[in-house]
């Protein structure tokens, strides 16, 4: 692509401007003609401007691989344009294939590039310095001074400290031509070859690898299989029933630090407790925190969210429990007050829907409404549940989503005034006789992201390769240096291949160093 | 001293540099104004009034080559006035971070304090490499309007609140660090590469009364400055975004998820990208790829201010 010409020249003359005025072009001609101009670096560059220019949508919409809520907002919020949007493909537009087509178009035109240039590169890295020109005076730097001894001293002299400054050096008659820099557009080289391999090592990274989602309460068990996951996404080349290494998780217990700074409750660390087991050995403890993820089995688990689960009981009317768990509840504000939904399908007389606030520090607002003081849990700890009765919706579908009660065809039993109010420890009757309903206790939850990817290395590793090939490509100068040896007087030049701003001082430099060596060698 | 005595003691050190560079910006306007009068008579086009009816032809004097020698006594006094409010600038920098116990750029007004400070060191030591005053205006001008603005609307938006856990990283003070860095090279660049728009267009003679113009370099010169700064930049914001990425995949579980910042970063880096190649294609040299830094830079500031205000995302811990 652009750079990937010889850093000395602007880009060339495109000869494919001439054949496409050939109104006979072939087949073969053709595949040429379009060949040329996707590796021009005119192509490459308007390319690149596309690519900048077709990823600013994913910043304007939600995209469904980052804020898949936002797009769930954006859909009820608009829904006609949503329609349209999303027929473009903006709701994922890093997987549309007009981003795709971009990225791909400009990865060939970059490999089209490399190839040749590299073939050019390791010929030049073969060749001699080039013969020196004839007349140096149009030259970058030229100096002239007076030869003050013998024209083969100063040659043999000027051939030693051009080598001993990094320049491969050659000698032609009285003169020597030297060039140094080569790393340059090997850098520029590595560079682009980098790139590549970052996009091929991302590529099958997601083709091998998996990420998946498990909300883990206290004292509850994890293993990594499929079936234990909440949600899980694997690549196009894994079988997720075979491919999981099985270790296994607990979380022992989860501990938040907070600290009441400028008037709000802060959180200062986040610490989840857990104990890890791999296939034949021992449970051993250790500690996920955010910036600190676990690396067990080949994939690295991570801290991603956290929140109250109230451990709840339902009896029916004789007593007989009916169901038992604690129910994860997500939190709405910094001081946890949570929401969640309790579905209870069996054993009572309909089966039974509860809609849950949860306030871990409970205080009655002016309003009369309650509102969580802090996020510690405290003795005004209160659960306030609104019941319903009906269809759940758990066989045609449209209740699966545990997080949300889909009450269409449910009664509502209680209203905002007179929901059910609980305290740990409490129980409470249902409406209607349906039975009763118990508070046990609070347990606390992780949400846990669970991610492999084993050409994450890979990606890193081209990346730095690709960092070390920019600093070389734009910082190392390509410069050839002559010195002639003509009628008396030694006359230097420089010429720069690619930006070389320090040119004319690198002559001067070394016009005075070889007149102190020559002064050294024969002091009069 | 208490945490809350030092931030005072920082908060005043802000206007004091604010109100410094204020000063200097009106002084390098001074020096603008007076290059403008003093080139007059070099630049001054040989008007040939022909009295043939309505027309008349001016024939232009060819532009006047930079003027040489030591810059007027107005740049001097107004890169000395834009040392002195870095100075305090940089005090009010360190007396943050300090009264926060951590990095000062932890939040929306700690970014643009710091990040202005950097802007003009930048321009600072840039000036003991080339003489680069005629850009003082742009700079001191840029960096008052964004501190005091960052000031007034967010110095009261987050106190010397603790660092939430996903930012306690050392990557906190290496990703952010550089990419204020790289901000603060691309603005100089693009301060260059602004100049070198209107020099381009006087030296092709349609600005001849711009007289001001003829005292600074040429736009060849112009685009190499603003090239070899912006170079920097672009190198910067590679490890702005290779960090980035790394820090991601500690905190997020993720190396990259095309976040909105993470978009930015990208179509940054793409464009200075563009920049670099155009610089090397037959006719984009020149104002093409002038305009193209500009637009790199104009993303820049996008990403700073639009997407952190108004953009839901990842990167909004700081609470502004």
């Amino acid at each position: 692509m652009a750079s990937s010409r010889p850093s000395d020249a602007i880009d060339q003359d495109p000869v494919e401007e001439r054949s496409a005025e050939n109104p006979r072009l072939g087949p073969i001609g053709f595949a040429r003609f379009l060949w040329r101009s996707l590796t021009s670096m005119r192509t490459a560059l308007i390319l690149l401007l596309l690519l900048a220019l077709a990823a600013v949508p994913g910043s304007l919409v939600p995209q469904r691989s980052s804020d898949p809520n936002g797009v769930f907002q954006y859909q009820a919020r608009d829904p006609e344009g949503f329609k349209i949007l999303d027929a473009l493909g903006l709701f994922s537009t890093f997987s549309t294939p007009w981003f795709s087509a971009i990225y791909l178009l400009l990865f060939v035109s970059l490999i089209g590039c490399i190839i040749p240039r590299t073939k050019h590169h390791v010929d030049a890295l073969r060749a001699r310095p080039p013969k020196t020109p004839a007349r140096l005076a149009r030259l970058v730097g030229f100096t002239s001074v007076e030869n003050p001894g013998e024209a083969e001293t100063a040659v043999t002299s000027a051939r030693q400290l051009l080598r001993s400054q990094g320049y491969r050096v050659e000698r032609y008659g009285d003169s020597i031509s030297a060039e140094r820099g080569y790393l340059r557009e090997t850098g520029n080289l590595i560079f682009h070859t980098a790139l590549v391999g970052v996009l091929a090592a991302v590529g099958l990274g997601g083709a091998f690898g998996f990420t998946g989602q498990r909300l883990l309460v206290e004292g509850e068990p994890f293993t990594n299989v499929l079936a234990d996951y909440d949600s899980f996404t694997g690549g196009s080349a894994i079988d997720p029933d075979t491919s999981l290494q099985p270790f296994s998780l607990r979380l022992d217990s989860f501990e938040p630090q907070y600290t009441f700074t400028d008037d709000a409750w802060r959180p200062l660390d986040y610490d989840a407790n857990v104990s890890v087991r791999e296939p034949g050995g021992d449970w051993m403890p250790a500690t996920i925190k955010i910036n600190a993820p676990l690396e067990v089995g080949g994939s690295q688990v991570y801290l991603l969210g956290n929140g109250f689960a109230p451990v709840i009981t339902v009896r029916d009317p004789d007593g007989v429990e009916v169901f038992h768990g604690a129910v994860p509840f997500l939190a709405q504000d910094a001081n946890l007050f949570s929401v969640g939904v309790v579905k209870v399908p069996d054993g009572l007389s309909d089966q039974l829907g509860l809609e849950g606030l949860f306030y871990p520090d409970a205080v009655a607002t002016e309003s009369g409404a309650l509102a969580s003081f802090s996020p510690l849990i405290t003795d005004n700890a209160r659960l306030t549940l609104m019941v319903y009765r009906g269809d759940l919706g758990l066989i045609d579908g449209s209740g699966a989503n545990v997080y949300s009660l889909d009450t269409t065809d449910m009664e509502q039993l209680t209203e905002r005034e007179d929901a059910l109010v609980l305290a740990v420890g409490d129980t409470v009757d249902l409406p209607d006789g349906m039975g009763t309903i118990e508070l046990e206790g609070v347990a606390q939850y992780v949400g846990l992201d669970i991610h492999h990817d084993p050409a994450q290395a890979w990606v890193l590793g081209f990346a730095l390769a690709a960092v070390f090939g920019l600093l070389t490509s734009l910082f190392i100068p390509r410069r050839r240096m002559w010195v002639k040896v003509v009628d008396g007087r030694i006359e230097y030049a420089g010429l720069a291949r690619g930006e070389d701003p320090a040119l004319a001082g690198a002559v001067a430099d070394l016009a005075r160093a070889h007149a102190e060596a020559l002064e050294r060698r024969m002091p009069s | 001293m208490t945490p809350e005595t030092l931030a005072a003691w920082s908060l005043l050190g802000v206007y004091s540099a604010s109100a410094v560079y204020v000063i200097a910006f009106i002084v390098f306007v001074l020096d603008l104004a007076k290059r403008s009068s003093d080139a007059a008579p070099a630049a001054r086009p040989v008007a040939v009034a022909e009295a043939a009816g309505s027309t008349a032809v001016l024939v232009e004097a060819p532009p006047a080559p930079p003027a040489v020698g030591r810059p007027a006594r107005n740049a001097r006094v107004g890169l000395a006035l834009t040392a002195v409010g870095l100075v305090v600038h940089v005090a009010a920098i360190v007396l943050r971070g300090v009264a926060a116990e951590r990095v000062p750029w932890a939040n929306m007004f700690e970014f643009a304090l710091t990040g202005t400070g950097i802007i003009v060191a930048v321009f600072v030591f840039a000036n003991l490499w080339k003489d680069v005053r005629f850009l003082g205006a742009y700079v001191t001008g840029l960096a008052a309007l964004l501190l005091t603005l960052a000031t007034i609307n967010f110095y009261d938006a987050v106190g010397l609140v603790p660092l939430p856990p996903p930012l306690q990283s050392a990557w906190l003070g290496i990703h952010v660090l550089v990419a204020i860095l790289a901000t603060g090279f691309f603005s100089l660049g693009a301060g260059l590469s602004l100049v070198q728009l209107i020099q381009n267009r006087r030296e092709a003679g349609k600005l001849p009364r711009l007289r001001l113009m003829t005292t600074i370099p040429s736009a060849e010169n112009l685009e190499r400055l603003a090239y070899r700064v912006n170079v920097i930049g672009f190198m910067l914001w590679t490890f702005t975004l290779i960090f980035g990425a790394i820090w991601a995949e500690r905190a997020w579980g993720r190396y990259w998820g095309w976040d909105t910042k993470e978009v930015w970063t990208f179509v940054i880096w793409v464009v200075f990208a563009g920049y670099i190649h155009a610089r090397a294609t037959r006719g984009w040299r020149g104002n093409r790829s002038a305009i193209l830094a500009l637009v790199g830079f104009a993303a820049v500031l996008f990403n700073f201010i639009v997407v952190n205000l108004f953009f839901s995302g990842l990167h909004a811990y700081s609470g502004l």
